[in-house]
């Protein structure tokens, strides 16, 4: 019997309403579609009447998370349009910031997967690791998020000398802790058995849908805007693009984690060589043209589109954030999976998140059973509860700290 | 890997349709095509080229509705933007949702926001604007709170050669 399931679209803790039809029969999804925009905030239309150091304050607050990615793409569209080449100093600035997000981002991630599957201790671990990040924010910008250190033609304000030592020693601190995570997250046989081979995006599929970032490389699809659009100091560093070819939710997992030391990698290579020299490349006036800009956000590509005609204020921006290409891949991968796997497959593709506060279970068109997150979580929990269950002779120590 | 520069072939393959190809640098090509030819074009790209479509961006411009496909292609480090011209004030084009499934979300949200009719669509419903928004209303068009409708390409070259007199840099 088909039976249809809306999550979504009203969620009073996470930032954005979204509605996800999960049409299933018996406990697998046959069918799922999508309907977003109930918070429609009109940035691009607001853009339009602010001028371009403003909109950098505007496009900052895109995203509560990745708030350094899009004044970077933005950034990156105008210094295209002027054809402005912006200061050393303030390209390993970029980079240092950026990567710092990416930390951020993907253990902020890890711990939202960790407590959809019931893990609780993954999900306190990364959230405790993650204040070291959001702390050396505070030193270096004065903010734990929005960060405002991006300007067109350079950055808004210095990393000083005297903080270089503060983020090394982050850092060192950091290093052990994630090995020490991802180590624990992939010997464990229930993660295992719980995320693998659930929710596979095929490489085909990926490509179909115009996929980008962590979704796409788990997929096998080997692209990264740091290495393919260089921008900041990504050219000036060694570092590597973490691939993986099975697309499911457990290569999603393992690209953000190894994403993690690649980002940690980053940032210790761009103190170590940091030029001294200005910050900003000062841009008086913009001329009429057109421009593009392209960053890596920790969720896959960040696209700016600018539009000038020569006034202070922008004629258009377009911004196209990386979960836009993200979220249609779900099609493909919701189909044959469990009602339990919901939750951690909207979540593997690091949506910025969503609403599974309030789901009808429809029967024959009759409410059946109201479903809401906890409902959906008890069924996740449930699920790895019975996964443990078969897993008899495992230690379970590390679970238990 | 395709060792072929695409933008080339492109025009190789269709002669007629794509004029003005310019390569504003190493990174960023932008092409004038005619509105008819998108979707055969499209299919040329991302399926025997491989490209990756970025997206798609509306643009109420003097000249009409202006609707740009950005094309990606990876490998080689390249953005090609295509650039189209709908007249106004009821733009139409061929979708290309039929032929690249990415498409499908954002052609839906350019009807949504500036009335352009996608012929074709797949599956043309409302996804941005809520149900009971009024027909025929296009929050994005310049008629909406526009400040200022785009500026002539005289005006515009006068604001470069003050821009140029004055020395930027």
């Amino acid at each position: 019997m088909r039976t249809t399931i809306p999550v979504g679209p009203y969620h009073p803790l996470i930032e954005e309403p979204e509605l996800f039809r999960v049409v299933v029969e018996g406990e697998r999804v046959v069918d799922i579609d999508w309907r977003t925009s109930y918070m429609h905030r009109g940035i691009e239309k607001i853009a339009e009447s602010k001028t371009y150091d403003q909109v950098v304050f505007l496009v900052e607050r895109i995203c509560g998370i990745c708030s350094t990615s899009h004044p970077i793409a933005f950034c990156n569209a105008v210094e295209d349009l002027v054809g402005v080449e912006i200061p050393e100093r303030a390209r390993y600035i970029r980079s240092i910031v950026a990567e710092l997000e990416r930390i951020h981002s993907h253990l902020l991630w890890l711990g939202l997967a960790g407590h959809y599957i019931g893990y609780h201790t993954v999900w306190m671990w990364s959230w405790k690791y993650r204040e070291l990040v959001c702390d050396l924010f505070e030193k270096i910008s004065g903010n734990r998020q929005s960060y405002a250190m991006i300007k067109p033609g350079g950055v808004r304000q210095d990393i000083k000398a005297s903080e270089y030592g503060g983020i090394v020693k982050a850092m060192d601190e950091l290093e052990p802790k994630m090995n020490m995570l991802i180590g624990a997250i992939l010997d464990d046989p229930v993660m295992l058995a719980r995320l693998k081979g659930v929710g596979k995006l095929s490489r085909e599929d990926a490509v179909k849908r115009c996929t980008v970032g962590p979704v796409a490389r788990s997929a096998g699809v080997d692209i990264d805007v740091r290495r393919d659009y260089p921008y900041a100091a990504y050219d000036a560093v060694e570092w590597n693009v973490i691939t993986q070819t099975d697309g499911d939710v457990l290569a999603m997992a393992v690209v953000r984690l190894l994403e993690i030391l690649e980002a940690v990698k980053i940032v210790r290579q761009c103190v170590d060589g940091i030029p001294e020299g200005p910050i900003l490349e000062e841009i008086p006036e913009v001329p009429p043209g057109e421009g593009i800009g392209v960053e890596e956000a920790p969720r896959g590509e960040c696209f700016h589109y600018v539009r000038s005609d020569g006034t202070n204020c922008p004629y258009r921006l377009k911004v196209r954030a990386p979960t836009y290409s993200n979220l249609p891949s779900f099609r493909s991968r919701f189909i044959g999976e469990r009602v339990a796997d919901i939750m951690i497959i909207l979540a593997s593709i690091d949506p910025c998140y969503c609403c599974t506060n309030r789901a009808v279970r429809m029967e024959d068109g009759k409410p059946l059973r109201m479903l809401d997150e906890k409902n959906l979580l008890d069924l996740s929990w449930e699920r790895t509860k019975e996964l443990e269950r078969s897993f008899p002779q495992r230690s379970r120590s590390w679970l238990e700290i | 890997m395709k060792s072929v520069d695409p933008v080339k072939s492109l025009q190789e393959r269709f002669p007629d349709a794509v004029a003005d190809v310019e390569l504003r640098s190493d990174s960023r090509v932008y092409a004038s095509i005619v509105p008819g030819k998108v979707r055969d074009i499209s299919r040329f790209l991302f399926t025997d080229m491989e490209a990756r479509l970025i997206i798609l961006t509306g643009l109420e411009t003097r000249a009409g509705m202006e609707i740009l496909y950005h094309f990606s292609f990876d490998q080689l480090g390249k953005i090609l933007t295509l650039r189209t011209v709908v007249p106004m004030p009821e733009p139409r084009i061929d979708s290309i949702a039929t032929v690249i499934d990415g498409a499908e979300y954002i052609e839906r949200e350019i009807a949504d926001l500036f009335g352009v009719e996608f012929i074709g669509h797949p599956n043309p419903a409302r996804f941005i604007l809520a149900d009971d928004w009024p027909e025929g209303e296009y929050p994005y068009r310049k008629e909406n709170k526009g400040r200022y409708p785009y500026r002539t390409e005289e005006e515009q070259e006068e604001v470069r050669k003050r821009i140029r007199n004055k020395g930027t840099k």
